[in-house]
């Protein structure tokens, strides 16, 4: 009940936070502007203390003194009073005004939001239709239209700039709370027969402040320059009372005689929201977890490759005799803060020509981001390829150039993603999304790169192919989105195509037609397929090979069939034991007690270990390695070459 | 689209009678009294009492409101006391700097707000993010009726590249060039914050696309940066900008009211600080009713731009 609204990010790694003020701190921008604001509001806190001259006492005969002229450091103004006195008093005032404001637009408007939020229905609509009636306005004139009524003055200033930015608090503090009052603690205080206004102070405030803190601190700037805003157009103080807005107003008709009248208090209203926004982005970041700096961060054209990786291996072989593909010690990391998440972890594999081989595993085993490694597409930041070879026909694509790998995304090796309503752009058409992708490696003009396009299309059975051209994704079902997929890998006739789970997002029958026009096509053109997949029933249609991945690394290899017939890992063995089996209800589909490990806490030895009915003593200790166990077949289990215990008590 | 657009009006009509309700009241209900504003010093109770007649505010608040709302409609907006001319002509005759000013500084702050917005995002901690970010910044703090007068005494009474002010010969002897010469240095001065605070939103709405699924299928195809930058993810960023330009004419039409001031521009910003100098209320009502409707029909343009941007929206 005491955490905050918007501390609840849920799946953060669980590491200590350090505390709010650490946090700020550490952002040195925010510190910056914290000391300026604190320094500019002690000086103008100390004004009655400190040896200033009288703000308002005249002496015409030493008006406009220069700035370090004696016994006036900034000079004099028109009436001969000294500007740095005024200055202080000034900012005060303005510092006044504009934490005034602040908090008046705070209050009203937060308690509008609460009310809107908690009571709901036509309260709700009432009050915050009237809040989007006065958000229709320019702001400024709806504060001119108060001033104009209430007449020009400091206080009136005051209000005007606070009654209209009452909205943004209302706004702000109503979307926070929303979510709130379904919350179960809530639920809990009406039945212990708390009173509505007391729940709302009690059990709602206290988490909507971090929002009221946030929107306070991000306008409270806006409001001092506001107030001095209406105060420069001679609309707030009035003299002889001076705020920083009304200095500048006045100084600016001797701007060419004596600018620095003017351009002293401007410079002082400059800083002091310089101060107040720096510290405000600065309690928001660390109020607001979402925005910490990191979380946002976009990924790079391509995935960041340490030194140490992509070395070429002793002997590399040439082109000719070299496998499609292959991978050699592949390791792909996901570094975040000082948590290193080993996604893929050493992993190597070979594809030959035309051979489609099944790469399964639970979702974070890293056969995802293994296919995405391939071409440099995990997100940098925080994906690294940190070490491994991978080559194609014989040339490493680790560290290889972004124009090279850029000829080969697509053109020889293409991507089919699981998702293909994210996956397609939602503003372009998918006839040009796969024109586009044409266009890029074969040198087409636009008219036969669409009859190309439309041949793909009918290739991939899309109905009234012509007419579907010109569709948005949102206009076609998920089938037909795949098909466009489909399509577009295939545009360019790759050598290899590496479809990451293509089928998750379908209906079942849809699948299997997916799935059978991807067969037909992939073997009609002679590609290669990596199929990623956590389905084996799938892979034992499609693939000759397959992988079977767990916390980032192979636990066991070998073709199809034989890996079918005698799973020698035991991870493998519980994987095909979670496939049902039509005509055998009865079976039970036991999911895998336990979960998979955090890849950044890696324990030592077989990390299925913790989760294996079969694990000795000897699991828990060294390096595992792969076992050769001839006939193409690999796996990593002390236990591999044993006969088959498990099976007898499934 | 037609549909759409039509639907959309509709829609703002209830906004409109809204805004129009919000100025009535303010004017009306808020303490103070318009007779005794209108005439000052010379208020005397006979006085109060003829000129409450002549505004018809002895009658109840919905008669009032109504009948002036009639007049809304015919164009009537009253008559200005201190210019002696009806409001709705000085209005008019004001608004089309204003409308002039406004624009060029929202095309100032579209193209440097998204140009430096996408800099930013695509050389996310890199020196140029880290540079928008510093300007930005400075730019969404600076007082632009202070930066207004530095830019004067530097431009204008230093190089003498430009005039201090004034706006004379929209479509007199000098034609556009002058007009040109004029507007600079306001409408860069009026476009600095709501260009810090596009390049800001740009930024944060870049980086949110190109974390996009749809923006690594652009990679995997093999298109070039360049193209994945502008076709694919700035495409779906500007969605999203769109309305927030929309919403920054808000401030640029707020802003202008400041730089009026400083540049002497003849625009609706500086009749409204006189009028509230020489208490004018029926100058302010009129002008602030006029200014909001535009601020209302530049959101709904920029509804309609999304709509033909994004085939997903119903139109």
């Amino acid at each position: 009940m005491t955490s905050l609204a918007l501390d609840e990010t849920g799946d953060a790694p669980p590491r200590s936070r350090p505390s709010a003020w650490n946090r700020l701190s550490r952002n040195a921008l925010a510190t910056f502007g914290l000391v300026l604001v604190v320094a500019i509001a002690a000086i103008a806190a100390a004004a009655p203390l400190l040896p200033l001259a009288d703000p308002n006492a005249t002496d015409v005969a030493n008006r406009l003194q220069p700035v370090f002229s004696d016994g006036h450091w900034l000079g004099t103004d028109q009436l001969g009073r000294d500007i740095l006195s005024r200055l202080i008093w000034g900012t005060r005032v303005s510092l006044a005004v504009g934490i005034a404001a602040t908090l008046v637009a705070t209050a009203i408007g937060a308690l509008i939001g609460l009310v809107a939020a908690y009571y709901g229905r036509w309260t709700d609509t009432l009050l915050m239709r009237g809040i989007d009636m006065l958000m229709a306005f320019p702001y400024l004139l709806l504060a001119l239209a108060i001033v104009a009524v209430l007449g020009p003055g400091l206080l009136n200033a005051m209000v005007a700039i606070a009654l209209v930015n009452i909205p943004f608090f209302a706004r702000a503090v109503r979307g926070a709370t929303v979510s709130l009052v379904t919350r179960e603690y809530v639920d809990a205080a009406r039945l212990c027969g708390m009173s509505n206004p007391r729940i709302i102070a009690r059990e709602i405030f206290p988490n909507v402040l971090p929002v009221i803190v946030i929107t306070m601190s991000t306008t409270l700037g806006w409001m001092i320059l506001e107030t001095a805003g209406l105060s420069f157009l001679g609309l707030g103080a009035q003299p002889p009372q001076a705020d920083l807005g009304s200095m500048l107003g006045d100084g600016r008709k001797l701007i060419v005689t004596a600018p620095h009248v003017a351009t002293i208090p401007g410079l002082v209203i400059l800083l002091l929201v310089i101060g107040t926004n720096l510290l405000g982005d600065g309690l928001r970041d660390v109020l607001d977890p979402r925005l910490k700096s990191g979380a946002l961060a976009r990924p790079m054209a391509v995935t960041a490759v340490d030194a140490s990786a992509g070395r070429p291996a002793a002997g590399a072989p040439n082109a000719a005799e070299a496998p499609l593909l292959s991978v050699q010690g592949l390791e792909t990391h996901f570094v975040m803060g000082r948590a290193v998440f080993r996604a893929v972890n050493g992993v190597s594999f070979d594809v030959a020509a035309g051979e489609a081989v099944g790469i399964v595993g639970e979702s974070g085993s890293g056969k995802s981001v293994t296919a995405l490694s391939l071409l440099g597409l995990v997100p940098t930041p925080p994906g690294r390829i940190v070490g491994g070879d991978i080559r194609f026909r014989g040339e490493s694509l680790i560290g290889a150039p972004l124009s090279r790998l850029q000829d080969i995304r697509g053109n020889r090796i293409a991507y089919i993603f699981q998702d293909p309503l994210t996956t397609l752009n939602p503003l372009l058409t998918v006839g040009e999304q796969v024109t586009e992708a044409v266009r890029r490696h074969q040198n087409l003009d636009s008219g036969r790169a669409r009859q190309w396009t439309l041949e793909l299309f009918e290739r991939v059975q899309i109905p009234r192919a012509k007419e579907r051209l010109a569709s948005y994704p949102h206009e076609l079902s998920g089938g037909q989105r795949q098909r466009v997929g489909i399509a577009m890998a295939l545009a360019n006739d790759p050598d290899l195509i590496i479809a990451d789970e293509p089928t998750t997002a379908l209906d079942v029958t849809t699948q299997a037609q997916v799935l059978k026009l991807l067969d037909e096509l992939r073997r009609e053109r002679g590609a290669a397929l990596i199929f990623i997949t956590h389905d084996f029933g799938v892979v034992s249609e499609l693939c000759d090979r397959i992988l079977v991945m767990y916390a980032g690394r192979v636990v066991e290899e070998g073709p199809v069939e034989a890996v079918f017939a005698d799973p020698r890992h035991p991870y493998t063995r519980r994987l095909m034991a979670c496939v049902p089996i039509l005509g055998e209800p009865e079976r039970s589909i036991d999911a895998i007690p336990g979960l998979p490990p955090a890849v950044n806490r890696l324990p030592p030895g077989c990390a299925f270990a913790p989760r294996c009915p079969l694990v000795l003593d000897a699991c828990r200790h060294g390096e595992i390695p792969l076992d050769r166990l001839g006939d193409g077949r690999a796996a990593r289990c002390i236990r591999a070459q044993e006969s088959d215990q498990e099976s007898s008590d499934a | 689209m037609m549909g759409y657009i039509v639907r959309r009006l509709l829609l703002t009509v209830p906004v409109l009678l809204g805004i129009s309700v919000i100025v009535f009241l303010v004017i009306s209900l808020i303490p103070g009294d318009p007779a005794t504003a209108i005439l000052g010093a010379y208020a005397t109770p006979e006085n109060v009492a003829r000129i409450n007649a002549e505004l018809g505010l002895d009658k109840p608040l919905p008669v009032q409101f109504l009948t002036w709302l009639g007049g809304v409609l015919e164009g009537d907006l009253g008559r200005s006391y201190s210019l002696n001319r009806p409001v709705a002509a000085e209005v008019i005759d004001r608004l089309v700097p204003t409308l002039i000013l406004a624009g060029a500084a929202l095309t100032l702050c579209t193209l440097f707000g998204v140009l430096g917005g996408v800099v930013a995002a695509v050389k996310q901690y890199g020196w140029q993010d880290k540079l928008v970010t510093l300007l930005v910044l400075i730019g969404i703090s600076t007082p632009s009726f202070f930066l207004g007068i530095v830019l004067i005494l530097w431009f204008s009474v230093r190089l003498e590249w430009f005039p201090t002010g004034g706006m004379y010969a929209l479509f007199g002897d000098g034609g556009l060039l002058d007009l040109l010469h004029h507007l600079a240095l306001p409408a860069l001065t009026l476009a600095v914050v709501a260009t810090g605070v596009v390049a800001r939103l740009t930024r944060a709405n870049m980086l949110e696309v190109l974390r996009q699924d749809y923006v690594r299928t652009a990679r995997a195809k093999g298109l070039r940066e360049g193209r994945v930058i502008y076709k694919h993810a700035l495409k779906n960023a500007l969605v999203n900008i769109i309305p927030i330009i929309g919403i920054q004419t808000g401030f640029v039409l707020s802003g202008a009211v400041y730089i009026e001031s400083v540049f002497q521009w003849p625009g609706i910003g500086r009749m409204l600080v006189t009028a509230i100098s020489t208490r004018d209320i029926l100058l302010v009502q009129g002008g602030v009713l006029v200014v909001a409707a535009c601020y209302v029909l530049i959101n709904l343009l920029a509804d309609v731009l999304q709509a033909a941007l994004d085939p997903r929206v119903k139109v």
